[in-house]
């Protein structure tokens, strides 16, 4: 640039340079030395690491039990917003006010709660178990539940806003035409939070991928079975096993930045349609 | 009309009742879960476990990580929503990118990069031990860990606000002659006085539960780098149900108390936002 516009506002120096500077201490710099540290293991020694039978087992507990959890918070996320929104009921108050309880719960706590919860001895494992044969604590069904209580807020309040500035008029001339309350709800409100109801389903998937102090005291961590991928680095540092630790990492920074780069593309799409208007 | 709005018989009272049925299940047990454990023996050996001295020595850990966390990130969060939003220049989305990235790291990653910067592998390393200086298995690695995971609470929640409001307003009070300091003071911060508080909330939750990243950089030294999330999963993996739970409850009374000031922030700022749509 050879003519640089005079800015108005002051402060740029001071703020940018705050700026700069913190977010490369804390995010630009130790991201970038786990990158080239890795790079002392070489791409063999990286794909022996991540192709290696535990690994992928892990990695794919992860996976499925993410997907499994953000899905279940989709439905479930979807009727909540909808009914803190449209209907009025008493303790409506009460439940909105909840939903954002996992952000403020430490995982730790959660983690401990669940699992006593849920063992065949607790207050719902117990009646699931001898009614069913359903164990919970110590299987995938109790990684899938606890992170589906890590990432309830997520699809609730990403879709719950969208909803409240919906415009009853669309709805209003569906049905004053004729359309039956199924066809309003999938032909005019759902293809409007739709973007919305996606961002929130990516966001929980991603925070499930990476979940780990809710996840590790019900999973009973059993390699193959229960064994999680942030579990698997973990075990890898505490043996000092420095380079394949990075190795995992790196492949599930890669996951997670495709998951983030999703969103990005969702929450523009959504902008545009907004625009449109 | 108004019925499909208000909802009609079974759909409405199915939802309904899911909703009571989810919330209970997943947040109300978890919830009394714990205070049960804690209080299953009456208050007498509940205050015995939270008075230990190991638990006190790990509950102000995690009160000195948190409020190191909150200050840093909020500056942070301050310069960094001003920077991006009254300014134009090149790799803005780059640096907003930047500030969102700790969202989508796992929690394990954020502290496995500052054991490869600072550790004994870590470029920094022959630095530090020259001088003698012990970042990673100490409190200065906890406070960063800690503060990597908040990172984007604070910005995340300013910027929408101050890229929403324009820069009228602050463009005056400069041309009239005011300061930087004073302009952002008098003109700015009124307007983001709630965003702020949010975000400081939600700061301040996330960095007294965070478990995944200290866990990572801690080294578990009780009494010296054990925060309080740290010390409950030790005493629950000794079978210490009581004294595990004990300290639980104490986090989840300050998750209630999180809880009830974001929603009283909350309510509070939906009624500025109408005022000054009026």
């Amino acid at each position: 640039m050879k003519r640089t516009r005079k800015k108005t506002l002051p402060g740029f120096g001071i703020t940018m340079g705050v700026t700069l500077a913190y977010a490369s201490l804390i995010v630009l710099i130790p991201m970038a030395s786990m990158a080239v540290m890795s790079a002392d293991l070489g791409l063999a020694g990286f794909w022996r690491t991540v192709s290696d039978a535990r690994t992928l087992a892990a990695l794919k507990v992860s996976f499925l039990c993410s997907l499994a959890a953000a899905l279940i918070n989709a439905v479930s996320g979807l009727a909540l917003a909808w009914v803190i929104v449209r209907y009025r009921f008493p303790l409506r108050r009460f439940i909105d006010g909840l939903i954002e309880l996992p952000f403020a719960l430490p995982t730790a706590v959660a983690g401990i709660s669940l699992t006593v919860l849920t063992t065949d001895r607790g207050w719902v494992g117990k009646p699931l178990f001898e009614l069913l044969g359903v164990r919970i604590a110590y299987t995938q069904l109790g990684i899938i539940a606890a992170i589906t209580f890590i990432t309830i807020p997520f699809v609730v309040r990403t879709v719950q806003p969208v909803l409240e500035q919906l415009s009853p008029d669309y709805e209003e001339a569906g049905l004053i035409l004729g359309a039956g309350p199924a066809s309003v709800f999938f032909r005019i409100v759902f293809p409007e939070i739709l973007p919305a109801l996606l961002t929130g389903f990516s966001l929980a998937f991603a925070r499930g991928l990476g979940e780990y102090g809710s996840v590790i005291f019900i999973a009973g961590n059993i390699p193959f079975r229960t064994e999680i991928a942030p579990l698997v680095i973990m075990s890898k540092l505490e043996q000092f096993n420095y380079d394949e630790a990075t190795a995992v990492a790196l492949l599930m920074l890669v996951c997670s930045f495709v998951i983030m780069f999703i969103v990005n593309r969702l929450q523009v799409r959504a902008a545009s349609f907004a625009g449109e208007k | 009309m108004d019925g499909w709005r208000r909802g009609n018989g079974t759909l409405r009272v199915f939802l309904i009742a899911f909703s009571f049925v989810f919330i209970t299940v997943f947040l109300v047990l978890p919830l009394c879960q714990v205070l049960w454990k804690a209080f299953e023996f009456g208050f007498r050996p509940f205050w015995e476990s939270v008075s230990d001295q190991y638990a006190l020595k790990a509950l102000k850990l995690s009160v000195l990580t948190t409020v190191a966390a909150v200050i840093c990130n909020t500056a942070f969060g301050l310069c960094a929503a001003w920077a991006v939003t009254r300014f134009s220049f090149r790799g803005k989305g780059f640096l907003i990118t930047l500030i969102d990235i700790p969202f989508a790291v796992s929690p394990v990653i954020a502290g496995l990069v500052f054991i490869m910067t600072f550790g004994r592998l870590g470029w920094a390393y022959p630095f530090l031990s020259a001088h003698d200086i012990k970042i990673v298995f100490a409190v200065p690695g906890l406070v960063l860990a800690t503060i990597f995971v908040t990172f984007p609470f604070v910005a995340r929640e300013i910027i929408p606000v101050l890229t929403a409001r324009g820069t009228d307003e602050e463009e005056a009070a400069v041309l009239m002659g005011s300061g930087f300091f004073t302009t952002f003071r008098r003109v700015t911060l009124p307007h983001i006085r709630w965003a702020l508080l949010y975000g400081v909330i939600l700061c301040t939750a996330r960095a007294m539960g965070e478990f995944g990243a200290v866990s990572v950089v801690s080294g578990h030294l009780r009494g010296r780098t054990n925060t309080l999330p740290l010390h409950i999963e030790i005493l629950f993996r000794e079978y210490h149900t009581l004294q595990s739970f004990s300290a639980a409850a104490i986090l989840v009374a300050t998750a209630v108390l999180i809880l009830v000031a974001r929603n009283i922030v909350e309510g509070i700022s939906r009624k500025d936002a109408d005022y000054y749509v009026r």
